[in-house]
């Protein structure tokens, strides 16, 4: 168990007149190697829960422990855990700031001490898997498009080479392209590595084509969490916290409710063809 | 780290200050200042005192509230008294070495850490009861008259709301940023002086870009809207007195009248 949350509490802004409880006694474990979506409405503490793996944030109560180890003992070291635990943040505007793609992707690994050629090695490796092309290393960041800087910020989190590798919505604002590339090549390389992956999205189809389980926040609480398969098949509890499944299971909801004998509970475009093709086939 | 930034420090409440016109608590700010810099005797500062106190009772803001503006300047307000204590000619009571106390002094030293430390608190009454927005429009309307002599009153107001506004925005994208780049392992407590400023670099690039970003799309967006400048520009929500307004700025006269008699009185008792 790489990150366990035991009974985690975080208010934000105590003692002002701001005061707000944006986490409300959230308690789960992440699993050694698997790929866990993270998903919740706007404001549902997702992005605070995440932040708190990696000790940017400090839990009010409650501990979050890293292999065992409370993260928030006098003698842990913070910064081992934020390379062992790595976090890509929402907009690659906030961390971009070098000259160069290859400069600003070495920037972790020299943080972490490595030697420069290493760091460029490094760099190199990451940009690489990231689906980066050799002649866009030397331009700068801010030349990039949208979906280029979210690689590169990607990047510049995998050279550091994490176990743990947290991604706070990596695909918001991008067409539905970029959106598919980023996500194949994060579950390409979490097949090819075994790094844990926690993904945080509001996409329904997102979490049901590539998570092997995930969670689900409301107001400040874990709401449920299970496979993709197990909880989406409670998709009217799911609807009332103004979540949906995703729109394929709908569909062959749709379909059985109209008198077509399917089988419903497929959560992916790919499950929801089979199970059509099956119901054709047995009417023919 | 900029979580301490006291500028726009709203308190939200319902009350019967929050409900003023910006203008009453612009003007009874400085009345209440005039008073401060020009009282005399022990009724004045009682008077000071209550209606101090009665202010911010009215408030509804908790009165720690009003005393975490005074973090900033204690180390002021110390030097300041310090050196009235130790640097004014009179009648020596205390002496020690080089080292010398007067009464005079020692009078000096207690009237001006009280007036630093009222001064603090009652203009903090005014910002943590209104809106830096309602303020800006407050200021506005009042230096409205300078117009008159060339300047650009409306536009001073407009670029002030914008940067106020920012503030916080920027303040959020700063922690952003911050967090982003801690997450890549960058740290921003080192102790060495030039290794603190080198790790400012990749918080100040991406800050300095995102703001050039925001005032472009901010600026589009208003010549979007046909934004011209205040030649002919209404307002979504005009300021008007009202009743409340008039019985304040009679209780402000009032009150500066009192501590003025509170003045000649004690004058005259010390002749």
């Amino acid at each position: 168990m790489p990150i366990i949350f035991d009974h985690v509490t975080y208010t934000y802004a105590p003692e002002t007149a701001y005061k707000k409880v944006a986490l409300n006694d959230v308690s789960f474990e992440v699993k050694e190697g698997e790929f866990l979506a993270v998903v919740g409405h706007t404001g549902s503490g997702k992005s605070t829960m995440v932040q708190h793996m990696n000790g940017l944030e400090k839990a009010t109560e409650g501990h979050v422990y890293f292999h065992g180890q409370d993260i928030y003992d006098k003698d842990f070291d913070m910064k081992e855990l934020r390379t062992r635990v790595g976090m890509v943040f929402q907009y690659p505007e906030h961390q971009l700031f070098e000259t160069t793609v290859l400069a600003d992707v070495c920037f972790g690994p020299l943080n972490q001490g490595l030697e420069k050629k290493e760091a460029t090695a490094r760099a190199y490796e990451a940009l690489l898997m990231t689906g980066m092309k050799e002649e866009q290393f030397l331009l700068s960041p801010f030349e990039l498009s949208g979906g280029q800087k979210r690689r590169v910020a990607i990047a510049g989190v995998l050279a550091m080479k994490p176990e743990v590798i947290i991604l706070d919505e990596p695909t918001a604002g991008l067409d539905p392209k970029g959106r598919d590339d980023i996500l194949d090549m994060l579950k390409e390389m979490h097949e090819k590595t075994g790094n844990t992956v926690v993904l945080v999205s509001h996409s329904m189809e997102d979490v049901a084509t590539y998570a092997d389980r995930m969670i689900v926040m409301n107001k400040g609480q874990v709401f449920c969490q299970g496979t993709p398969k197990e909880v989406f098949a409670h998709a009217d509890e799911l609807s009332k916290i103004g979540l949906g499944a995703p729109s394929v299971s709908l569909l062959m909801d749709d379909l059985k409710a109209s008198g077509m004998n399917v089988e419903t509970g497929a959560i992916t475009v790919e499950e929801a063809k089979d199970a059509i093709l099956k119901m054709l086939n047995k009417n023919v | 780290m900029f979580k301490d930034i006291t500028l726009g420090q709203y308190y939200p409440a319902d009350s019967v200050l929050h409900k003023l016109d910006p203008r009453v608590k612009l003007f009874g700010t400085l009345i209440y200042i005039i008073c401060l810099f020009s009282f005399k005797g022990p009724i004045g500062i009682a008077i000071i005192l209550g209606f101090l106190a009665a202010v911010i009772i009215l408030s509804k803001v908790p009165f720690k509230f009003m005393v975490k503006g005074l973090r900033g300047i204690v180390f002021l307000v110390i030097f300041a008294g310090l050196i009235n204590l130790f640097m004014t000619n009179g009648d020596i009571i205390w002496e020690w070495k080089k080292l010398h106390i007067t009464r005079q002094g020692l009078d000096n030293c207690i009237l001006m850490t009280t007036r630093m430390v009222l001064l603090i608190v009652g203009s903090s009454v005014m910002t943590l009861t209104t809106t830096p927005n309602s303020l800006t429009d407050g200021l506005e309307k009042s230096m409205k008259p300078l117009n008159k002599i060339k300047i650009p009153v409306h536009d001073i107001s407009m670029m002030m709301s914008i940067a106020l506004r920012f503030i916080p925005i920027l303040t959020e994208e700063t922690e952003k940023i911050q967090k982003a780049q801690m997450a890549r392992g960058a740290e921003f407590d080192g102790k060495n002086i030039i290794k603190k400023v080198k790790a400012m670099i990749p918080l100040l690039v991406p800050l300095f870009v995102s703001a050039f970003r925001r005032a472009n799309d901010l600026a589009l967006a208003m010549e979007a809207r046909c934004y011209n400048g205040g030649e002919g520009r209404t307002k979504m929500h005009p300021l008007r007195y009202v009743k409340s307004d008039v019985v304040a700025y009679v209780i402000l006269w009032i009150f500066l009248a009192l501590v003025i008699a509170a003045r000649i009185l004690w004058v005259k008792v010390l002749a």
